[in-house]
């Protein structure tokens, strides 16, 4: 608990002091000696200071008007040039206005103020033994004013009072917070049995014979927009679909009914954290997600290249009706997005 | 005011306006106490002020944006001067962030000022941040304000996410919906607790709503009554200094308060301000209207948050995919757990910790209000920059896109030489930094014993040639002399003279070993001893021992005085510095 | 970037490419002669098309085969069309020169003329698309706003939200739109260049391509908030609030806590 005085009593050490042998420490040399600014003896030069600060001052007063001429002067615009211009006139004006002010404050102590280096003493953080003892003293008072300590059944019951209240804040803090809290709905989406397969995002619906090999269609499905929360839906039900040459593709045994002649149709949504997996290298056949560069395998079931993802992504079985478009046979077999706890339970 | 000249007009009003609050509030005890109230100068001590003044900033232009902003998913459809976004259907949120980027007369200035605000608002804390650990300006008895500075670096990451979301565009979007995939991997709450963030499934059309509340009035109040408590603190303890002679843990030198330091901060106050006027006036920063409303489906290359989540991004990118495991029915996504939850969790409990494991490692229960120069702690200046180097290698990998277009480098090569570094490049920041550190402390040992090389040759009688060396004068010896090279902590024998194992041994041991491993390598600062040594033998550097002190101080540095480095005179206790 | 990609480009490599292909198809040219270019629909002269040819055994038949029908180290041309032939030699993309993760832009090699008969030769090999004519491409012409929903769609996430280009795996990237012309970006969308999917009229229609060719043409110029940054997002961002902005204020600090003079 001692204050350290840098030089002496360093604590873990032991310091001998012989008569007439050096110190264990340099000593501490003092203030330095204080230098006189050009201005402190040159009037000019303190005369000079002053009209610059001045200045600096004046500069401040001349941008304010500028910034409010140029408020009414040089309007946003409908272009992004005059938009460009009104930003531009105004940010400088500002700028300066500012800038003028805090050069000229800042210039002023530098240079014109009393610039001698005072010192003030420091004090121990720590309260006298006497304020501690005097606090305690209180504390205990207090307490026995109160009689806390014998009235057992009190405490108990101004403790339980205070533990529980906060529970009828917290309820409805939480109640309503997360809408129906039916989390299941991660498990499906719109895409139905014969839900046509439509472009993203002008929903035409896409025939087999137009998606030709080396392509690629952003698809949502067809009735989107019939859908009571169509961003909510199109957050789980957006897909891609591609063709490849029926030789590329390398097809699971219980997935060969769910592709059709080559076109393969599956869940955008990273299986890693929900990014929309949306870059399709046409010859490599592989698809990346810009986020966090996962890289599916489109040619083979979507499975994981390269990257943070460890799932393929879902695949959409699809086939055609009869007018040739596209359709869905039923919706995703497994959730779409990214893994959760119960995932995988009933 | 008690002059015998006659007070002027302006005086007399401003003593009856003093007199008037004085009496209702006793102002004039805090003026006289804190009016003339002794701060210390340097650079450095500013980074904080930064900090502190781009928040007004953010404040100031926040207002403005509040009065524009409409915080609603609701879609409409925009009609405005931007010809791209003509007719396309948009959360209202979307619409007015353009409507007040377009057509309100200043409201693009203010919009850019508030984002670049935030963006040098973080960038100042993590500085002052760096300032405050290098220096060592966090022992006691500031430990307590370092964790309330900690705070608001994690509300600052709180506020810059929430503003960032609010405008609903597609970029900011995307970040929303990796939050909302990050959050579904907690085991299992995690499909609870993003039904609680959205409001239902993702996006919902509660989260811009909620995301203003906590932008405009819950963090910034917090933020506020932490600032309010971080300077109160300032205060309290009076600013730490730098050492130089004549200041030390008693005092503290410098200008007093008024008037230096009102021109100086409320100067600097003006120029924080206007230099980010100035990048908003000329550079553009969040370009919502190139990203587009927000809708699930499109996804823009180089989707990045801002530079303060970007070790988050980087952390999730380098993760391998292979650590996602199915337990019974149940799936734990480490790979989604681990960089977005422990490893952040790993680093922020780092520093947060940090001042509480330095003085536990260092048994010093001292005030310090002296600061360290950073070489003379090796240790702590080498763990800094090796969480800095882990910090920045992330942010790094957060942007490898961007480098692999910029160099013309493969995208999968960068990511593996990350996940490599990641590793490697924290323990090799750690051991440069440290020898670096050591290092120059043996310059100034140097110094300080032989003084400054003046460049003139004088031949001896003899033949000899020896080069003029000008000794240090007082203040620069003690800039280099006046710190203490602390020592691994000495702890009790486990057993007393009895042979009675002793309790809380275990506990000594590992602390004793902690303590090793700050303190082990180190350099003594020159003692009058050794220097009267170097001067009078003045032929040999070795001194001659004095006492039981002497073996442990370090002697003849590099390359100085008259003769060649004897490298025997290199020796440290442990035989650890060479 | 393509001033990066041409200096890569060793200047004698054409030469001795060229003396290579010479002396391949010189002998090969004899034993091959070209089957029913008539066959195309494209109208071309046949003069067009025996130009078309002789460049193509020059400049081409080394990768793609005397036939065109793809070698081991270019793929086959048969029905690529005109629109591909003009994209890829237009950009200077072909003859490539050097192998790499993907051909780059470079200095055109030919003509508009040469380039045109050897689009006509190729596309007299096999029906595929053809040059779209100017009115197709005329960004006046084109919806901006519809184009934008278009390319946020399609594009972005390669291309960048305002075409500045990105990162595609293996060293492969997706380049800046900005200088493209808008029949090369037309022609782009509709052959699939390299890793580039392919468009087909009934995935993007011509009147929306047409969109997103007037979207792209408004890129690139003024951003009304100063400077873009290489509108490369909160990185760019990012970078330049530490250097200029901390570098601005960190200065000024230094200034004011230095003693005056």
């Amino acid at each position: 608990m001692t204050n350290h005085d840098t030089g002496h009593e360093a604590s873990n050490e032991i310091v001998t002091h012989e008569p007439g042998a050096l110190p264990d420490r340099f000593e501490d040399p003092g203030h330095p000696e204080h230098h006189d600014r050009m201005g402190d003896n040159d009037p000019k030069a303190n005369k000079r200071a002053e009209r610059q600060v001045v200045a600096l001052f004046a500069v401040s007063v001349l941008a304010s008007i500028g910034f409010l001429v140029a408020y009414f002067a040089v309007p946003p615009g409908e272009t992004p040039e005059s938009m460009l211009r009104s930003n531009l006139a105004l940010g400088l004006g500002l700028a300066l206005s500012l800038l003028g002010i805090g050069f000229a404050a800042v210039h002023w102590a530098k240079a014109l103020m009393n610039d001698h280096e005072k010192s003030e003493d420091r004090h121990l953080q720590r309260s006298s033994d006497e304020n501690r003892e005097a606090a305690v003293v209180a504390l205990k008072d207090g307490a026995s004013d109160s009689a806390i300590g014998r009235r057992g059944v009190l405490q108990g019951a101004m403790i339980s009072a205070l533990a529980l209240f906060p529970v009828a804040l917290l309820v409805p803090f939480i109640g309503n917070t997360g809408g129906d809290w039916n989390v299941s709905k991660f498990r499906h989406t719109m895409w139905k049995k014969g839900t046509k397969l439509a472009t993203d995002p002008s929903g035409r619906p896409i025939k087999a014979a137009d998606v030709t090999i080396g392509s690629v269609f952003h698809v949502i499905p067809e009735n989107l927009d019939e859908a009571e929360h169509p961003l909510d839906e199109k957050a789980k039900a957006v897909v891609l679909l591609v063709r490849l040459d029926p030789a590329d593709l390398t097809e699971a045994e219980d997935r060969k009914g769910w592709s059709y002649d080559g076109i393969v149709a599956y869940s955008k949504i990273c299986t890693h954290v929900g990014c929309p997996v949306a870059l399709y290298e046409q010859q490599t056949h592989h698809l990346l997600c810009p986020c966090h560069q996962s890289t599916f395998d489109v040619a083979d079931g979507a499975k994981v290249v390269f990257g943070p993802a460890k799932r393929p992504l879902p695949q959409l079985p699809i086939t055609v009706d009869d007018e040739g478009y596209l359709i869905a046979q039923s919706d995703f077999t497994e959730p779409v997005g990214p893994s959760y706890w119960e995932r995988l339970a009933r | 005011m008690t002059t015998t000249a006659t007070p002027t007009p302006v005086e007399k009003v401003a003593a009856g306006t003093a007199d008037y609050l004085d009496q209702r509030t006793g102002v004039g005890t805090f003026v006289k106490t804190f009016a003339r109230k002794i701060f210390p100068d340097h650079w450095s001590f500013l980074l904080g002020e930064i900090a502190l003044f781009s928040f007004i900033t953010i404040l100031i232009s926040g207002v403005f944006l509040t009065l524009f902003f409409v915080p609603s998913m609701n879609e409409v459809h925009y009609e405005g001067p931007w010809a791209a976004m003509n007719g396309v259907e948009m959360s209202e949120a979307f619409a007015s962030t353009l409507r007040l980027s377009f057509e309100v007369r200043g409201g693009l200035l203010m919009r850019q000022i508030h984002h670049w605000a935030a963006l040098i608002f973080m960038a100042a804390i993590v500085t002052h941040m760096m300032r405050v650990f290098f220096t060592g300006a966090f022992r006691k008895p500031r430990e307590v304000n370092w964790v309330v500075g900690f705070l608001l670096l994690i509300l600052g990451l709180a506020a810059g996410f929430s503003g960032y979301s609010l405008p609903d565009d597609v970029l900011s979007g995307n970040g929303l919906r990796i939050t909302d995939g990050v959050v579904r991997a907690i085991p299992i709450i995690g499909s609870y607790m993003s039904f609680y963030i959205f409001g239902g499934e993702f996006p919902g059309t509660d989260l811009i709503p909620r995301l203003f509340t906590v932008h405009i009035l819950l963090v910034p109040g917090i933020i506020l009554a932490l600032i309010g408590l971080h300077l109160f603190f300032v205060v309290l303890h009076k600013h730490t200094q730098y050492p130089g002679s004549g200041r030390s843990d008693k005092n503290v030198v410098g200008y007093p308060l008024f008037p230096i330091y009102v021109a100086k901060a409320g100067g600097y106050f003006f120029t924080v301000f206007g230099v980010i006027a100035l990048m908003a006036a000329t550079m553009s920063i969040n370009p919502v209207w190139n990203y587009g409303p927000y809708d699930p489906s499109p996804i823009s290359a180089g989707a990045q948050p801002d530079w303060y989540m970007l070790f988050l991004e980087g952390s999730l990118r380098l993760m391998p995919g292979f650590t996602e495991v199915v337990i019974g029915h149940y799936t734990l996504s480490l790979n989604v757990i681990i960089p977005a939850m422990v490893v952040p969790g790993i680093l922020f409990t780092l520093l947060a910790a940090y001042p509480f494991i330095e003085a536990f490692a260092t048994g010093d229960k001292r005030e310090h209000h002296v600061l360290d120069r950073p070489r003379n702690r090796p240790f702590r200046t080498a763990f800094g920059v090796s969480l800095l180097t882990a910090f920045f290698i992330l942010v790094l990998a957060g942007s490898n896109d961007l480098i692999a277009t910029h160099f013309h480098m493969s995208l999968n090569d960068i990511t593996w030489a990350f996940r490599v570094l990641i590793f490697v490049g924290p323990w090799f920041a750690f051991w440069v930094t440290k020898r670096i550190c050591l290092g120059l402390q043996r310059k100034d040992r140097e110094l300080v014993l032989h003084g400054h090389e003046t460049g003139r040759i004088v031949r001896f009688a003899n033949g000899e040639y020896i080069e003029v060396h000008k000794p240090l004068d007082a203040h620069e010896r003690w800039l280099r002399v006046q710190h203490d090279a602390i020592r691994p902590l000495e702890i009790e024998p486990a057993e007393d003279s009895r042979g009675v194992r002793r309790k809380g041994y275990r506990l000594d041991r590992m602390r004793q070993r902690l303590s090793q491993t700050f303190y082990e390598d180190r350099i003594e600062p020159v003692t009058p001893a050794e220097l009267a040594a170097s001067h009078s033998h003045g032929q040999h550097d070795a001194i001659e021992p004095t006492g039981e002190h002497a073996p442990a101080e370090l002697t003849g540095a590099v390359g100085g005085g008259q003769h060649l480095v004897d490298p025997q005179d290199e020796t440290a206790p442990d035989r650890r510095n060479r | 970037m393509k001033a990066l990609a041409a200096r890569r480009q060793d200047r004698r490599a054409p030469i001795v490419l060229l003396l290579l292909a010479l002396l391949l198809t010189g002998g090969l040219y004899a034993v091959l002669a070209p089957t029913s270019a008539d066959a195309a629909p494209v109208q071309a002269s046949t003069n067009d098309i025996a130009t078309g040819e002789k460049l193509f055994q020059a400049n081409c038949a080394s990768c793609h085969g005397p036939a065109a029908s793809g070698t081991a180290s270019g793929p086959s041309l048969i029905g690529v069309g005109a629109a591909a032939v003009d994209f890829q030699v237009g950009t200077g993309r072909m003859p490539m020169q050097m192998s790499g993760p993907q051909a780059l832009p470079k200095p055109v090699q030919f003509d508009q003329e040469q380039i045109n008969a050897l689009a006509a030769f190729v596309a007299s090999l096999g029906a595929g698309p053809a040059i779209p004519t100017p009115e197709q491409v005329d960004p006046a012409l084109g919806d901006v706003a519809n184009g934008m929903l278009i390319f946020r769609t399609n594009c972005a996430m390669c291309h960048n939200a305002v075409g500045a280009g990105g990162a595609l795996s293996q060293g492969k990237f997706a380049p800046n739109l900005w200088e493209t012309t808008p029949t090369h970006l037309y022609e782009a969308m509709l052959t699939g260049p390299q890793s580039m999917p392919v468009f087909n009229d009934a995935n993007i229609t011509p009147e929306e391509k047409r969109d997103i060719i007037a979207f792209i043409d408004q890129q690139g110029g003024t951003s009304p908030g100063g400077l873009d940054l290489g509108s490369l997002g909160p990185v760019s961002e990012g970078l330049w609030a530490w250097v200029v902005g901390m570098g601005l204020l960190i200065g000024a600090a230094v200034w004011i806590g230095a003693k005056s003079s």
